[in-house]
């Protein structure tokens, strides 16, 4: 592996050496290395690209990474990942993709993810995207998110858009039993003329399941992204959608929510906020001795942190 | 150190401040006050560069510093505190500490300046400076970062208002023992008597006018001695008027 694809691996799973744990990292459609744990084991699919990822129950304190790069144009990778995580197993998994397109052919990446976590199973799951390269064909990440959560099962998944995606649609569905939970916080960020599309469709079909869905952006420049949720509560459970965005330059945010009740003890709630950086918020950093420019950046960083 | 030379601000056809003359010496604790409206916190934004006056001087440490931009005063050495402090969704209280003292502070210099304004630095230091913190913790924070920055001189505007009257006390500590720390010169916006108290100098502020400037020994008898004060009844005394009797 040369410096390229090691700085790709850092930048989205801060990968510097062989990772501890279970890992499969896969480049330009193939895996190029892998490793299984006593309690984890990754098998290669046999009727489409993929992998499976199987946990066993109670494994705890353990991680797995499986973080993909792309590093030729004109390539269109579509792979399936499942995930099944055993009964109280608590483990962090690592994923994202890094694209690096020097070409003016297009890249592309599309992840579908599926996560089937048994009951009492926890995660921590980590996704992270970044696009780099000199060439003018499009870095396309396209991942699909795809949670069934048994009874008492959680999951806190951490989405990340750091930059350098010139198109993305991210879906996530998401299934849940009684007791369960998510935890969901995302950050994107766009310039020039990306688009980026985000879209969210949570079933609260068990009693006391709860969903937290964070979503936070930036559009800069000549940018559009889109927000769409849609939580269905359809029996006694909490659900609760926030959606911020900071819009800059020409660029343009919509954010279409939807929290849909079915039932008399379901308790919903959607924020939503879109805006330029308010100008006290600059003023007061300049007042600290930063300048525009500084206090803007402040403010953005804090904001996708 | 401070020179206000014929400063004039107005806006929407009123004149808001009329030719403000005024001198601050370094290493004093100033307090203006004034009925409300009568332009105290303009005349505060105008120092720190926030608003710019219509005509008039500014001048700092010997320079003037009329046409500076906010950011230039504050690297000058001005430090402002807001009267209704912002909210930032994402930076915690370490990251505006942080960049209040210029550069990556000491953590245990970070919970010293909480500390100073009663806030316990463990549970607040990662803590974001958004809406879920209460106006009396925000007024509190903007106050650290203002100790954190160290000013050569430090501009509050009402740092009383939102802040409760336990915690009050607590504030004229924190202004007394920043003017010994920092050994800058402190002005205070307020309406407080106990902030008045506390001062070198007080500055009379009324219709956009400078009515009295002087020790604050001269200006609290002048001040308060025009006022009548409130005549408490005595328990077998009647109402003169409105009485239920």
């Amino acid at each position: 592996m040369d410096k390229l694809e090691k700085d790709l691996l850092k930048k989205i799973a801060d990968i510097e050496k062989t990772p501890m744990g279970a890992y499969n990292i896969r480049e330009n459609g193939k895996g190029i290395a892998r490793n299984t744990t006593a309690n984890i084991d990754i098998v290669t699919k046999e009727d489409k690209p993929g992998i499976d990822i199987i946990v066993k129950p109670n494994t705890k304190n353990e991680s797995i990474h499986i973080p993909v790069i792309l590093t030729q144009g004109g390539l269109n990778d579509l792979v399936y990942n499942d995930f099944y995580i055993g009964e109280n197993a608590d483990v962090v998994i690592v994923a994202g993709c890094g694209i690096h397109n020097n070409t003016c052919d297009t890249a592309e990446h599309d992840g579908i993810h599926t996560f089937h976590l048994a009951k009492g199973a926890k995660i921590k799951y980590i996704e992270k995207h970044y696009g780099e390269g000199e060439g003018t064909g499009d870095r396309i990440l396209n991942p699909q998110t795809i949670i069934n959560l048994d009874e008492n099962a959680s999951m806190e998944m951490e989405s990340v858009q750091i930059k350098g995606v010139s198109s993305t649609v991210r879906e996530t569905f998401a299934n849940m039993k009684k007791g369960s939970s998510l935890v969901i916080s995302e950050r994107i960020m766009t310039t020039g003329k990306q688009f980026a599309k985000t879209v969210f469709d949570v079933n609260l079909d068990g009693e006391d399941s709860s969903v937290h869905v964070a979503s936070r952006s930036v559009a800069e420049d000549d940018s559009l992204q889109e927000f769409i949720s849609n939580v269905k509560g359809n029996t006694k459970c909490f659900g609760h959608v926030e959606c911020d965005a900071i819009v800059m330059g020409n660029a343009r945010v919509i954010s279409d929510p939807k929290i849909e009740a079915n039932n008399v003890d379901a308790s919903l709630i959607h924020e939503a906020a879109i805006g330029k950086i308010a100008g006290e918020q600059l003023t007061k950093l300049m007042t600290l001795g930063l300048t525009e420019k500084e206090a803007e950046e402040q403010i953005i960083n804090g904001f996708l942190k | 150190m401070l020179e206000l030379i014929d400063i004039c601000f107005s806006r929407d056809r009123k004149n808001i401040l009329k030719n403000i003359n005024l001198k601050i010496d370094n290493n004093k604790m100033v307090v203006i006050t004034g009925p409300n409206g009568s332009g105290k916190s303009t005349l505060a934004k105008i120092i720190m560069g926030i608003e710019k006056p219509d005509s008039g001087k500014i001048i700092f440490d010997g320079k003037d510093i009329t046409n500076l931009s906010i950011t230039e005063r504050a690297k000058f050495g001005i430090g402002f505190a807001f009267q209704q402090p912002v909210r930032f969704k994402g930076l915690t209280v370490r990251d505006l500490i942080e960049i209040s003292a210029g550069n990556s502070i000491k953590v245990c210099d970070a919970c010293d300046v909480l500390a100073d304004v009663g806030l316990c630095a463990q549970e607040y230091l990662n803590r974001e400076v958004n809406a879920e913190l209460s106006g009396g913790e925000l007024k509190r924070i903007e106050i650290a970062m203002l100790a954190a920055k160290k000013s050569k001189l430090t501009i509050f505007d009402e740092p009383e208002a939102g802040i409760d009257l336990w915690s009050f006390n607590n504030l004229i500590s924190v202004f007394e023992k920043m003017h010994d720390d920092i050994k800058g010169s402190i002005l205070i916006i307020s309406h407080q008597e106990k902030i008045l108290e506390i001062a070198d100098e007080i500055v009379l502020v009324k219709n956009g006018k400078i009515e009295m400037h002087g020790t604050k020994d001269e200006m609290l008898s002048n001040i308060f001695g025009k006022i009548k004060p409130c005549h408490k009844l005595d328990k077998n005394e009647k109402c003169s008027k409105g009485g239920t009797n």
